[in-house]
């Protein structure tokens, strides 16, 4: 059931280290958001291991270097609407870190005061507009985030993340045949990291890629491997620029693969074993750092980016633990604009 | 009637119109989308949205594909930055298929986000028995709408009304439902004078009396106030207040007048079973237990889905004769 997927995926990581480069300073920030969502994913599970942190937690691990490629090629005040499995890409659109880890842990002085917690990471200073925990539906918000784009003629584009089986939900057809017929400045990227939860692609799908459905809504469709940092950002560049120009929406399926199963404590055990040693041989991060140093850019600023961002979670997540809950009354606060007796 | 008087007169969708129009005027940000609203498509299956599209644009007013989540998405989006989308769901039973946007999204992102945004989202859907449109198309579903924090439901009583709180509904700054009667849009009565607004969150006294008092919304005011002047003829006092807003709703103007007249009876067209009712009806008696003349009386419809024969359709409404008979069981004890 699985193997036609896990053939093609193997054939597409064939591809990571393309010929193809980018400016060193693009080819850096790529790397630092990359290694900071890794550092940071690192440190999220140790301290849910270890039991200082008790959260439900998604892991990202696998699809940094999509998240990292895409975010970069965006502007801060570019729209972001993304879904449960989205620290990568929250981290990536630039949430200041320590911020993101108080409301992790369910801190007051978090992104949304501890209010809304890991699923739902609202950040508007860096377009971070909505996280949705429902499968799917962030689409037709995205859709009006990007329709107030078109009325304000504010050249902003909307970028919506979600994952393959998010293509099995009503809410994504009626949104990309929305986009098309309202030509709407929004970008659908479909990490598919091949499972949705614990069901196969090919199990849950009736056709063959996911972008085959495009074809249908008539939108414009890109199949990328995501995990290629040259070919992810070039996709998402080349979207940006047709919608900023008024062309209307883009879907973007980014082939990917997450190694650490659905939620943080699934042992992946209907991954075969096969299908995951090849994904992690694979590691699209281990390969882009091969990928700069083979583009003459040196160990040593890699290494010194490492030890900056190793430092910068090592503050963020003590910042993230010890600062104070929030306030009981909070409840009653941000039901409506007047506070009520909750 | 003179003709002077006779075009000082509304009706619901008139009222509704208006509104529209006015907050159009005022604010660019305003825009209106649904199933057939622009005037190509007939300006919206009962008319509400006739000559916008003409006056303000298809790009303010939007026709949308019949895709209620796509609706409701692109106005919770909008929304979050800045807009003020009216978003028509034609029936309320339509909701539904929306509901995860309403619910998940729009009711909850002020307060997941801490506040640091918001959704100054108006739905505006009809609903309501007695047309004969059968158990799709006619559910009274306000109760389900009134048990999610966040949302503010609101429907009217008469055509100035209508103008008056939808346009406090559009300019506010939380998601508002805005419900319409199917067989009322036809209705009129006095027109308002231009800019006229009714703050939300607060009941109006229809009618003053001192022996029992019938709480209600929407077209269950018109039938109270009837039968409050058939019962003045038999020499009970009948105080008729309407919600305007039923969630969230105004409790202090419910006790005041409860506290008054120590008799209520509740009366809505939706069915009687967990409806908004049971918790008018709670609060009351949790306030004023030692006060109360009699226990509260509850009027709604039949625990059944709507029917289409119109005999049964008839058997499922309450009768004008059943908020007689709630009045009387109260100060007839």
């Amino acid at each position: 059931m699985v193997a036609e997927g896990s053939q093609k995926f193997c054939m597409e990581v064939a591809k990571v280290n393309s010929s193809a480069s980018l400016p060193e300073e693009v080819m850096l920030d790529i790397y630092r958001r990359a290694n900071l969502i890794y550092q940071c994913d690192e440190k999220f599970r140790s301290l849910i291991l270890s039991g200082e942190l008790q959260i439900l937690y998604y892991s990202p691990r696998g699809q940094e270097i999509l998240s990292a490629a895409l975010m970069a090629a965006l502007n801060q005040d570019d729209y972001l609407v993304t879904t449960y499995r989205g620290m990568h890409d929250q981290i990536a659109k630039g949430i200041p870190t320590r911020d993101l880890w108080a409301e992790f842990a369910g801190k007051g002085n978090g992104t949304c005061k501890g209010k809304g917690g890991p699923m739902h990471i609202t950040h508007p200073d860096t377009g971070v507009m909505v996280t949705t925990g429902i499968v799917g539906s962030g689409m037709p918000i995205a859709n009006g985030l990007a329709l107030a784009s078109q009325l304000e003629k504010d050249g902003k584009v909307t970028v919506v993340c979600f994952g393959d089986a998010s293509t099995n939900i009503g809410a994504f057809h009626e949104s990309l045949n929305m986009a098309q017929i309202w030509k709407l400045p929004v970008i659908f990227v479909c990490q598919n990291n091949l499972y949705g939860e614990h069901t196969p692609q090919a199990m849950s799908t009736g056709c063959k890629e996911l972008i085959d459905r495009a074809p249908g809504y008539g939108i414009r469709a890109v199949q990328v491997n995501g995990n290629d940092a040259f070919a992810m950002h070039a996709a998402a560049r080349e979207a940006v620029e047709y919608a900023r120009a008024g062309n209307g929406p883009t879907f973007i399926e980014a082939k990917t693969f997450r190694f650490l199963g659905h939620l943080l404590g699934d042992d992946s055990h209907y991954i075969p074993a096969e299908e995951m040693a090849a994904a992690k041989a694979a590691d699209p991060l281990p390969a882009y750092r091969q990928a700069l140093l083979d583009r003459q850019i040196p160990a040593t600023v890699l290494d010194a980016i490492d030890a900056a961002i190793l430092a910068e979670v090592e503050e963020a997540a003590g910042h993230g633990l010890d600062s104070p809950y929030p306030d009981t009354a909070e409840i009653g606060r941000d039901v409506f604009e007047q506070e009520i007796a909750a | 009637m003179n003709a002077a008087a006779r075009s000082k007169r509304i009706n619901f969708a008139q009222g509704i119109n208006l509104a529209m129009d006015e907050a159009m005027a005022a604010d660019p940000r305003v825009i209106l989308m649904g199933e057939d609203i622009a005037d190509d498509q007939g300006g919206g299956v009962f008319a509400a949205t006739k000559g916008l599209s003409a006056k303000y644009g298809v790009e303010r007013v939007r026709s949308t594909p019949i895709a209620e989540q796509a609706i409701m998405g692109a106005a919770v989006g909008a929304a979050l930055v800045g807009y003020r989308p009216v978003a028509e769901i034609m029936l309320m039973n339509f909701m539904t298929v929306a509901m995860d946007q309403v619910v998940n999204h729009a009711a909850k992102l002020r307060f997941m986000s801490g506040g640091q945004t918001n959704v100054p989202l108006t739905i505006r859907t009809a609903t309501g028995a007695g047309a004969g449109f059968g158990g799709q198309h006619s559910d009274m579903l306000e109760a389900w709408f009134a048990h999610v924090p966040g949302l503010k439901v609101v429907t009217a009583s008469n055509p100035a009304d209508a103008k008056g709180l939808l346009l406090s509904c559009i300019f506010d700054n939380d998601p508002c439902i805005f419900i319409e009667n199917t067989v009322s849009y036809g209705v009129s009565g006095p027109a308002p004078e231009e800019g006229y607004r009714i703050p939300l969150g607060k009941a109006h006294v229809a009618r003053e009396g001192t022996d029992v008092t019938v709480i209600g919304y929407g077209p269950a005011v018109t039938h109270s106030l009837a039968v409050a002047e058939e019962l003045a003829g038999e020499g009970v006092s009948v105080e008729v207040l309407d919600l305007r807003t039923i969630a969230p709703f105004d409790q202090a103007a419910v006790l005041a007048s409860v506290g008054k007249t120590r008799r209520a009876v509740v009366v809505h067209e939706a069915v009687r079973q967990f409806g908004v009712g049971a918790e008018v009806s709670s609060v009351i008696h949790e306030n004023l237990f030692d006060d109360l003349k009699a226990p509260v009386q509850r009027v709604g419809s039949a625990f059944s889905p709507v029917p289409f024969s119109p005999v049964l359709e008839q058997a499922f409404l309450y009768q004008r004769q059943d908020i007689a008979a709630a009045i009387l069981k109260t100060v007839r004890r």
